[in-house]
């Protein structure tokens, strides 16, 4: 369960910025220039990321600076990880 | 994956553009740091992003090496439970002071190795020796577990430990590059020089590299990409050298073909010692040629 507002990643080039805080759903927003290229890409990367992490919901922003995938899969996991964590204390 | 280990390149491990260009770099092995590279606020990031590319990339048949942070920290463990189900070919154990740090950091190593289906000592271990009491028990700590295959000096540590000044000219460290070459030599593991670490002075690194060479290191740390080449070109052998040794080989090839034990190269007795070092050079030769 997201808790709090995250954040993973860097702006520096091939990294991306990624935020997330607490939503019932998945909201995403997806702000670079892959944001229409791999639209259907980035929806599925978040969304296998969120059921790796056994999460249903949360907004994520990211701001992708050319970012593998591979980078990406890390820094939302980050970013998601420490957006819930202090959830069971 | 490499025998001959030149160079090995430190890749800070928060850092996906550093990361994924790695392999091109030209260096032998990799270093992926998750510890003096990585703020503590981003230790999570950086671990998370080492295993997800240890995973993925293709290092093209580069020694890849991820430093952990110390075993007195509260990121060891979580480095080591990331990292070793993603099998790079070594880990890197810092401040390692005796043989007891190694056989805690092999033990849990080999519990992980276990859980996620690998064989137990799969994952090398590289000690790094960074502090009076890890040099007083440099041989101890290469002897003692057969994971270790190859000694690190780590020069701004270790100078630090010691309360001296580290200089240009290496003085403060010679008696340390004696015992960590002379203990990796007589455990019949690597030994791996300290970082040269000013990146402008690519002449005081040829240097510096001829002269670890010379005391018995068989490869030294670069903390920039521009640095591999140089360190790569102490290693070329000079060409007389490469003539000899080829000479050597084949007289020793042409008597071993005769069933004969002992040769004679240019009226001189040569024994097996010689023969592997001809080979060794020949070997680097054939390095140095190596285009990417």
């Amino acid at each position: 369960m997201i808790v709090q507002v995250a954040q993973a990643g860097t702006l520096e080039s091939s990294d991306c910025l990624v935020t997330v805080s607490p939503a019932p759903g998945l909201e995403l927003e997806w702000r670079g220039p892959s944001a229409s290229l791999f639209a259907g890409r980035n929806r599925s990367l978040v969304e296998t990321v969120l059921a790796e992490k056994g999460l249903e919901g949360a907004k994520i922003i990211v701001q992708d600076q050319g970012a593998l995938e591979v980078t990406l899969r890390a820094r939302i996991g980050t970013a998601l990880d420490r957006a819930r964590k202090g959830a069971n204390r | 994956m490499r025998a001959i280990l030149r160079s090995m390149l430190y890749i800070p491990g928060n850092s996906p553009s550093m990361i994924q260009q790695a392999p091109v770099f030209g260096a032998d092995s990799v270093l992926l740091d998750l510890e003096d590279a990585v703020a503590l606020s981003e230790k999570d990031a950086a671990r998370d992003l080492v295993a997800a590319f240890l995973k993925t990339l293709d290092f093209g048949g580069q020694v890849v090496t991820v430093r952990l942070n110390g075993a007195d920290t509260p990121y060891f463990e979580d480095d080591l439970r990331a990292v070793i189900p993603c099998r790079p070919d070594a880990v890197r154990l810092p401040k390692c002071s005796s043989p007891q740090d190694v056989r805690s950091c092999d033990a849990l190593m080999t519990e992980l190795e276990r859980k996620n289906g690998l064989e137990p000592g799969t994952v090398k271990l590289h000690a790094m020796i960074e502090t009076a009491r890890g040099l007083s028990n440099v041989q101890a700590i290469a002897d003692c577990c057969p994971r270790v295959t190859a000694l690190t000096l780590g020069g701004q540590d270790l100078t630090a430990d010691m309360g001296v000044r580290k200089t240009r000219e290496g003085t403060e460290l010679f008696t340390a590059r004696c015992l960590v070459a002379l203990a990796a030599r007589a455990a019949g593991i690597a030994a791996f020089d300290t970082v040269w670490s000013d990146v402008n002075d690519n002449e005081g690194l040829l240097e510096e590299t001829r002269t670890v060479i010379g005391l018995g290191f068989t490869g030294k740390a670069a903390i920039h990409p521009g640095q591999v080449a140089w360190i790569h070109r102490a290693f070329i052998p000079e060409p007389g050298e490469v003539t000899k040794a080829r000479r050597i080989v084949e007289a020793a090839e042409a008597a071993e073909a005769r069933g004969k034990g002992v040769i004679a190269v240019d009226g001189k007795m040569v024994d097996a010692p010689i023969v592997t070092r001809a080979r060794h050079t020949l070997e680097m030769a054939r390095l140095a040629e190596e285009v990417l």
